[in-house]
C-alpha cells in the first residue's frame, strides 16, 4: 500500500526518526495558523499525492511569509500535479504539509529494501542525497553503500557504523546517525515496510540530521496486523475502477487500449493482454477474477469492464480447473443478459468441463464469438474490434 | 521417474480442516497421492473422511512417517506452519496459502538455510507428478505422464502451457509452480537443476513473469550446466511499470525485471522462447522432434 510523506513521517517519528516540525492542513484558513505553530520564518508547503517528482512539478514551495504560506497552499489544493510518476493524467492534490523551513548543510540518502535474490533486507546509504537513486544506481554503483539484514540479528551496530563512516560524516554525528539508521530499520520491520526511502537525510547548518523527505510503501499482506495503519489508505490516490474492483476481490488494472480482459489468473492474465497486442490491438485492462469464479464476480467484472468507455471488445479467457467451465458459462450468460451487454464478447473456455460450457454458450442464442484457444480467441476479439471500426 | 514427488510419498495436509485443506486433499487423494494424516491443532485424535487428524506436525510424522506435506493454513499463521513442518524433519513442504507476510516469508528462507528440506511456494498451484502423485490444487486431468519438466511463476498459466503440451501427445515428468511472491522456497535455479540430473526428463518448459530476476538467474543456470533443452515464456510484455499485476511478485520497478530484459537474457542462454502463449506446447514438440529426428 502507498502512503503519504505526512503518514511516513508519522510512521518514523513514532520510532524516534527525527522529522521537521509539520502539520498537514486541507485549507488554506487552517495554514497560517499551522505555519505560526511550527514558528520560524521560513516554511516549506509540500503537496501529499502518491508520487514523486513533485518538486518539478511545482508541488514544493518555499514560503517566506505567513501569507506566502496560505497563497500557496490555495494555489495547490485541487490542482491536479502531473509528475513523471503520476501519469499523463496526473493526480489531485487533497492535502498539503507544511513543515519548518531547514538551513541545509548537506543531502544524504537511506533505503531499505527487499533484495529478492537473497531473500533479504538490504540497508543502503549514499552521500549523494537529493537526486534520483536509480540515476546513482545506474552512472555510479559504488556510490551506494549497501549492508545485507540477517533477520535472526537485525541491523547490527557494526552494519550501522559501516554505513555512518561510509557517508564521512564528521566523528561528532555518528553516534547520532547510527541511532538514525536503527530507529529506521526498527520502523521498517514493525511496521511491515515493503520500501523505506529518506531521500534526502539532511544535515542542517546546527548538527542535526532530519528526514526531509519520506516515502514509506506497506507490504498489503502483513496490513491485518496493523490495524492503525491500515487508516492510511487513501482511496482518492487510486483509479476508481480500481477501488470499485478490490471490494470484489477482483484484481483490476486499467490501461490504454480497447479490448477488455477477464481472465482466472494473473499470469495468464497478462499473457492474455499480451497476445491481444502480438494480433495487433491494445488490452484495455488488466482483471483477474481469481479462482472462485461465481456468477456475481463475473457480474462485477463485466461492470466494471463495461464502465470503461475505451472497452470496445470484451475477451473471457478462463482455464478451468477447480473452476468448472460449465458453471463459468451459466455465470457469463446470466451476467451479460443482467447488464445488457451491447460490445461483442469473444469467450474462450478451457479445461475442465471446457466442451460442457461451449454447448451451454451455444445454445444460450446470445451473439457470443466463442474460441478454442487463445490465439483463436484473440484473432476474433481484434476482428470484432476491427468490424467495430476502432 | 520424476522430481520430488513420486506415488510412494506419504503426504499430509496442515489445515485439513479447512475449507481449501478439505477440498483438495480429497482432490489429492482422488488422484492417487498416498494422503496419510492431517493436522489442526486442536483437533488431534479426530479423522477427515477417514484420514487420521493430528495436533502437531511432529506426531503426524511419527505415527505416519510422512515425508511431504500440503500447507493450506491461513497466511497469518502459514509461515509458522510451515517452520513447524521444518522443525519435524518433512522434506517436501508445498505452501499453497496466498497473501504471506513478506518479513515472515524473509525469516522462513533464514531458517531453511541450513536445512535439506525442500519448500515450494508459498502462493503456489504445488506439485504434480502424472499418473503418479500430486501435491496442490492444479487440475490432475490435463496432465499426462510424459518428459517434459514444467516449471513455472504461475497457476492458470501453467494449466495452459501443460494442456499445450498434452495436447501435442506429449506428456510431462513434474511441474512444478514456484509461486507468484517475492520471498519464496524452490526458485528456477534449483528446479532446472533437478530436472538436469532426471532421468526421465528430456526437455523442459520454463514460465516466467515480470519482476525480479529469477529468470535470469535461471537462464544463467542453463547457460552454464544445462544439456537438456530448455523452451521459455514470459508473461507481462504489455505490463506498465510500477503496477502489482496480482502476484507481489509481478511488478516492475524502475528498469528491473521487464518481459523484454528476461527474453533477451534467456535467449541468450540458448532458451527457446516463444512469443505467443498459445505456441508453447508447439514449440516444444519441434524441440523434441528435432532431437529424435538426430
Amino acid at each position: 500500500m502507498n502512503i503519504h510523506e505526512y503518514q511516513a513521517k508519522s510512521i518514523l517519528a513514532r520510532y524516534g526518526v527525527p522529522v521537521p516540525k509539520g502539520k498537514i492542513v486541507t485549507n488554506s484558513k487552517d495554514a497560517q495558523a499551522a505555519a505560526r505553530e511550527i514558528g520560524g520564518d521560513v516554511w516549506v508547503v509540500k503537496a501529499q499525492i502518491h508520487a514523486g517528482g513533485r518538486g518539478k512539478a511545482g508541488g514544493v514551495k518555499i514560503a517566506k511569509k505567513l501569507s506566502e504560506v496560505a497563497q500557496y497552499v490555495d494555489e495547490m489544493l485541487g490542482k491536479t500535479l502531473v509528475t513523471h510518476q503520476t501519469g499523463p493524467g496526473g493526480k489531485v492534490v487533497n492535502q498539503v504539509l507544511i513543515e519548518q523551513g531547514l538551513s541545509i548543510e548537506q543531502e544524504l540518502y537511506l533505503g531499505i529494501v527487499l533484495d529478492r535474490r537473497r531473500s533479504r533486507l538490504v540497508v543502503m546509504a549514499s552521500m549523494e542525497g537529493g537526486v534520483e537513486i536509480e540515476e546513482v544506481a545506474r552512472k555510479s554503483p559504488e556510490k551506494i553503500l549497501k549492508v545485507v539484514i540477517d533477520p535472526l540479528l537485525g541491523l547490527t551496530d557494526f552494519q550501522a557504523r559501516e554505513l555512518v563512516f561510509g557517508l564521512q560524516l564528521p566523528t561528532t554525528l555518528t553516534k547520532k546517525a547510527t541511532q538514525f539508521l536503527r530507529a529506521l530499520y526498527k520502523a521498517f520491520t514493525e511496521s511491515d515496510a515493503s520500501i523505506a526511502e529518506i531521500n534526502p537525510l539532511v544535515l542542517t547548518r546546527d548538527g542535526e540530521l532530519l528526514a526531509l523527505d519520506a516515502k514509506i510503501n506497506l507490504d498489503d499482506n502483513a496490513l491485518f496486523r496493523h490495524l492503525d495503519l491500515q487508516e492510511f489508505y487513501d482511496p482518492t490516490e487510486e483509479d476508481p475502477k480500481e477501488v470499485e474492483a478490490s471490494k470484489h476481490q477482483l484484481n483490476y488494472i486499467s490501461l490504454d487500449g480497447s479490448i477488455g480482459c477477464m481472465v482466472n489468473g494473473a499470469g495468464l492474465a497478462m499473457a492474455t493482454m499480451d497476445i491481444i497486442k502480438l494480433y495487433g490491438a491494445e488490452p484495455a485492462n488488466f482483471l483477474d477474477v481469481g479462482g472462485g469464479t461465481t456468477t456475481e464476480r463475473i457480474k462485477e467484472a463485466f461492470k466494471i469492464l463495461l464502465s470503461d468507455a475505451n472497452t470496445k471488445v470484451v475477451l473471457v479467457n478462463i482455464f478451468g480447473g477447480i473452476v468448472h467451465c460449465d458453471r463459468v458459462a451459466t455465470g457469463i450468460i446470466e451476467a451479460a443478459k443482467q447488464v445488457h451487454l451491447k460490445i461483442p464478447l469473444v469467450v474462450r473456455l478451457q479445461g475442465t468441463h471446457s466442451d460442457e460450457g461451449r454447448a451451454i454458450i451455444v445454445k444460450s442464442g446470445l451473439p457470443i464469438i466463442t474460441a478454442g484457444t487463445m490465439s483463436e480467441a484473440a484473432q476474433k476479439s481484434v476482428q470484432a474490434l476491427k468490424e467495430r471500426g476502432a | 521417474m520424476s522430481i520430488l514427488l513420486s506415488r510412494d510419498t506419504k503426504i499430509i495436509c496442515q489445515g485439513i480442516t479447512g475449507k481449501n485443506g478439505a477440498f483438495h486433499t480429497k482432490g489429492c487423494r482422488d488422484y492417487g497421492s498416498k494422503i496419510v494424516g492431517g493436522v489442526t491443532p486442536g483437533k488431534g485424535g479426530t479423522d477427515f473422511e477417514g484420514i487420521p487428524v493430528f495436533d502437531t506436525v511432529k506426531e503426524s510424522v511419527k505415527e505416519t512417517d510422512a515425508t511431504a506435506t500440503m500447507i493450506f493454513v491461513p497466511a497469518p499463521f502459514a509461515a509458522d506452519s510451515i517452520l513447524e513442518a521444518l522443525d519435524a524433519g518433512i522434506s517436501l513442504i508445498v505452501a499453497i496459502t496466498e497473501g504471506i507476510p513478506t518479513l515472515d516469508m524473509i525469516k522462513v528462507k533464514r531458517a531453511l538455510e541450513n536445512s535439506k528440506s525442500v519448500l515450494i511456494g508459498p502462493n503456489c498451484p504445488g506439485i504434480i507428478t502424472p499418473g503418479e502423485s500430486k501435491i496442490g490444487i492444479m487440475p490432475g486431468e490435463i496432465h499426462r505422464r510424459g518428459t517434459i519438466g514444467v516449471v513455472s511463476r504461475s497457476g492458470t498459466l501453467t494449466y495452459e502451457a501443460v494442456d499445450q503440451v498434452t495436447k501435442q501427445g506429449l506428456g510431462q515428468s513434474t511441474c512444478i509452480g514456484l509461486g507468484g511472491d517475492p520471498v519464496k522456497g524452490l526458485n528456477f535455479v534449483d528446479a532446472l537443476k533437478l530436472f538436469e540430473d532426471d532421468k526421465n526428463t528430456e526437455a523442459v518448459v520454463m514460465i516466467g513473469e515480470i519482476g525480479g530476476s529469477d529468470e535470469q538467474e535461471g537462464a544463467a543456470f542453463v547457460k552454464a550446466h544445462m544439456s537438456k533443452p530448455v523452451v521459455g515464456y514470459i508473461a507481462g510484455l504489455t505490463a506498465p511499470k510500477g503496477k502489482r499485476m496480482g502476484h507481489a511478485g509481478a511488478i516492475i520497478a524502475g528498469s528491473e525485471g521487464t518481459a523484454q530484459e528476461k527474453i533477451e537474457v534467456m535467449e541468450d542462454a540458448g532458451i527457446i522462447v516463444s512469443r505467443s502463449p498459445a505456441e508453447i506446447g508447439e514449440t516444444v514438440a519441434k524441440v523434441i522432434r528435432g532431437r529424435t529426428s538426430l
